[in-house]
């Protein structure tokens, strides 16, 4: 077996905006997930906000690559077809010993280089952000900071590196590495692969991937953070992302538009022992609405129709485990050609096309030759949603392919034909198409489109509907098939 | 853009109810969407009996109830009939927007009733806390897999909330094979009807934990056990009362809302708390010619009510149409 040049372990969006990256070069690349399916880990669960860099003190990676990602994500967002809205964010006072903060954070983001920082008064907040509390007495206003979809831009992320060339095998959780001569060998569940180089994107699990190959000095923590998904006719409740000012662990409880419309409030901020409770608690509830209300008084509890929990993989290097929390992002001399990309929490979807690019960097000065392909395509194929188009669009759609007018998801109005191409670009499960397509997202949660998608899967995967899954093996649906027997 | 007289959305029991009362009542030109491909609505997948003593003085099943309503518009030229219809937009003069098979329509109705039944509350709704795994389903969802489907969706079952749906469901799984654990309802009363406590929990020894609720699902890829808690009047956790039970599977049952986006686009006046048109006669809304019916209107116990209120709302839209004359 000839070794691959870069593996990559991990598909979420740092391993695959790393794939996309590389895929410029005449390189053979393989990206490894554990999970079902690209985007399953840590990924899955971004609020999808495009930060500024305005919470990060100068000399972290986190804000240098916070900025610099903010500026290249503009670009990518556009060359995917992903949409990307500079909405602006604000940084709330609420008193004068917090306006003194406020000017604190707006000197380190510009040493930071962070543009068109200001601060704004309460007649501004009044006339831009009507329905804030009265409490409020400024803000620290970032016109740069965004929104976008991160499934989409996951996934778009994937997928364009499919077409340059990369692999992605799925369900191939790691095991074990062995350095042999100047390879890597990487055993998984199922198949082994070599490798030149190897990328640790792995989220959570990063950690456990570095000590495989003898790297130790640090440790991934979760830490869990519920958020609570507002009803869609409460999208202009806010005019712009609203944070309160971050305290040590976190940017605190926040009320974030999203690119899909319905708001968000979260995320509460809990260190968590084990890396695979996602479970959300009364507790957090109360939290999210206690610090949503803060800002905006008229939310309430009735407005929520969704909530989901994540974690953020915090990276604690000794011989400070406390101190930092920066990314991690580093050739180990130890065992070369090995790359960690570990701790990546927020700002990491803003960050993360820098990362890609600083890691292509840390390659090449570590040996690997890395010469430009003359074909590369960084272009994607859009694919096309209804609920994103105008009537006019859809009535020419409907017309060529009947797959369009079969409307399967009532709630979002998601049609037969927007499923099936998300099975064809790599969806393989319930969860895997309502993230690319928003079917089972609605109000209805899937009460009235479950069975319908769940056919669609089994007709265009050739399995049968009892091997149809939520999110991968165990996950399972039903039971058994009645009509087999 | 095509237009017609009077312009029923959704075929289930309140929509054929309404469109031959419409056609009896002497409307001459009516075009019946649905989105589903037959006509019937959720009745289909009710296999269970107990529909139609009231209005047919018969026991029936739910597709044998439909199949009534059906055979009476099969004879009724004057009702175009067209399945696979699904409505997303509508507007205050009642224009209307909807898919059909190889085209997107308008339509502009003179008079529009819209019988777009209900969808059930879920699980979000009434935030019970914990993991998000396979299993957990709306009693309808577990209703339409194993009656329309022949799919089995758990064998382990707990029910939340005592709603007629999650009833009849128990006694479903029960004939199926599995095995339903508990029956758990926050409220001192349950609220589905005393003859599907009696028919579906009593006769099939299903405990029902009245004034308890799940307070955690458990589970990382699949459900695999719940916790239970007593709760007082203030509907407060009672320390010291909690127990786990194993289980594959959770259904919610909690209540239904009347499906009215599509009206709230139009603009008609809907109260928060239920979803219902703001309304001081049965099926009217604040758009004159604009009449709402069914489970839409308000949520029935039984359909036998529907298809007698959805009549008058048939009758109601030609004295309108008379009106515009």
């Amino acid at each position: 077996m000839k070794p691959y040049d870069v593996v990559i372990i991990g598909a979420g969006v740092v391993g695959s905006a790393i794939g996309r990256e590389l895929s410029r070069y005449k390189l053979n690349i393989a990206i490894l997930e554990k999970e079902e399916e690209c985007g399953f880990g840590v990924s899955k669960s971004n609020s999808g906000i495009i930060h500024p860099g305005t919470q990060h003190p100068a000399a972290s990676l986190k804000g240098k690559l916070c900025v610099r990602g903010n500026i290249l994500m503009r670009k990518i967002s556009r060359e995917l077809g992903v949409d990307f809205k500079e909405v602006g964010e604000l940084i709330i006072a609420f008193s004068r010993e917090e306006i003194v903060r406020l000017m604190e954070l707006k000197k380190e983001a510009e040493l930071l280089g962070v543009p068109r920082l200001k601060i704004v008064d309460k007649k501004w907040l009044k006339k831009n952000e009507p329905n804030l509390s009265d409490e409020a007495i400024a803000a620290l206003y970032a016109p740069t900071a965004g929104i976008i979809s991160p499934y989409r831009l996951a996934y778009d992320l994937c997928e364009n590196a499919i077409k340059n060339g990369v692999e992605i095998h799925t369900d191939k959780k790691v095991r074990g590495i062995i350095k042999s001569g100047d390879c890597f060998e990487i055993q998984t569940q199922n198949g082994e692969f070599k490798s030149r180089y190897l990328i640790n994107a792995a989220g959570l699990c990063a950690d456990d991937i570095s000590r495989m190959v003898g790297v130790s000095d640090f440790k991934i923590s979760p830490r869990k953070g519920e958020e609570f998904i507002l009803d869609k006719k409460k999208e202009h409740i806010v005019n712009h992302l609203l944070f309160p000012l971050p305290s040590k662990v976190s940017k605190g409880v926040l009320v974030i538009k999203t690119a899909d419309g319905n708001p968000m409030i979260g995320p509460t901020a809990e260190d968590a022992s084990d890396k695979e409770d996602l479970a959300t608690s009364d507790e957090g509830l109360k939290k999210a609405l206690a610090g949503a209300r803060k800002m905006i008084p008229s939310i309430s509890e009735n407005d929520i129709i969704a909530y989901f929990a994540g974690l953020r993989p915090v990276g604690f290097t000794a011989p400070h485990p406390l101190a930092g929390e920066d990314f991690i992002i580093r050739h180990e001399h130890k065992a070369t050609g090995f790359v960690n990309v570990a701790g990546i929490q927020s700002p990491g979807l803003t960050a993360a096309p820098a990362i890609a690019v600083l890691v292509s960097d840390i390659l090449r000065n570590n040996g690997l030759t890395m010469k430009k392909k003359f074909h590369f395509c960084g272009h994607h194929r859009e694919i096309t949603h209804l609920f994103a188009i105008p009537f006019s669009r859809t009535k020419k759609l409907v017309k060529k392919d009947l797959a369009y007018g079969d409307i399967v998801c009532r709630c979002e109005m998601v049609s037969a034909k927007e499923v099936q191409d998300a099975i064809r670009c790599g969806a393989k499960t319930l969860d895997g198409i309502k993230f690319r397509t928003r079917a089972q997202a609605g109000r209805c949660h899937g009460s009235f489109c479950t069975t319908r998608i769940m056919k669609i899967l089994a007709e265009e995967r050739k399995i049968p509907l009892t091997q149809i899954t939520k999110r991968g093996r165990g996950s399972e649906l039903v039971k058994e098939d009645r009509l087999d027997a | 853009m095509l237009k017609r007289d009077l312009v029923i959305v959704g075929a289930g029991p309140a929509g054929m109810a309404a469109a031959i009362s419409a056609y009896e009542n002497g409307v001459e030109d009516i075009l019946l969407l649905e989105r589903d491909q037959y006509l019937g609505g959720i009745l289909n997948q009710c296999v269970h009996t107990g529909f139609g003593l009231n209005y047919f003085k018969e026991i029936l099943t739910g597709p044998e109830y439909a199949h009534r309503f059906i055979e009476k518009l099969k004879g009724i030229e004057a009702i175009e009939v067209s399945l696979k219809s699904f409505v997303v937009c509508l507007r205050a003069d009642k224009t209307l927007t909807y898919f059909k098979p190889g085209a997107l329509e308008t339509a502009q109705a003179k008079a529009l009733i819209m019988a777009t039944g209900c969808r059930e509350k879920t699980r979000e709704m009434v935030h019970i806390a914990g993991g998000r795994p396979a299993g957990i389903f709306s009693a309808g969802l577990a209703q339409k897999l194993i009656n329309i489907e022949g799919l089995l969706p758990g064998r382990e079952i707990v029910i939340v909330g005592s709603g007629d749906i999650g009833l009849i469901m128990a006694r479903r799984f029960i004939l199926e094979g599995a095995k339903v654990k508990a029956v758990v309802e926050i409220q001192q009363q349950t609220r589905g009807l005393m003859r599907n406590v009696v028919q579906c929990l009593e006769d099939f020894d299903i405990p029902l934990y009245m004034r308890h609720k799940i307070s955690k699902i458990h589970g990382r890829d699949r459900v695999e056990k719940v916790d239970i808690v007593k709760v007082d009047e203030e509907l407060n956790e009672i320390a010291g009362s909690e127990f786990q039970l194993a289980c594959d599977t959770v259904l919610i049952s909690v209540g239904l809302i009347p499906e009215n986006e599509l009206i709230e686009m139009a603009g008609v006046k809907l109260d928060k708390k239920t979803n219902s048109p703001v309304s001081d006669e049965v099926n009217k809304t604040s758009i004159p010619g604009l009449f709402v019916c069914g489970n839409a209107f308000k949520v029935y116990d039984l359909v036998d009510s529907v298809s007698r209120d959805s009549a008058d709302a048939g009758r109601l839209a030609s004295e309108y149409l008379r009106g515009l004359k």
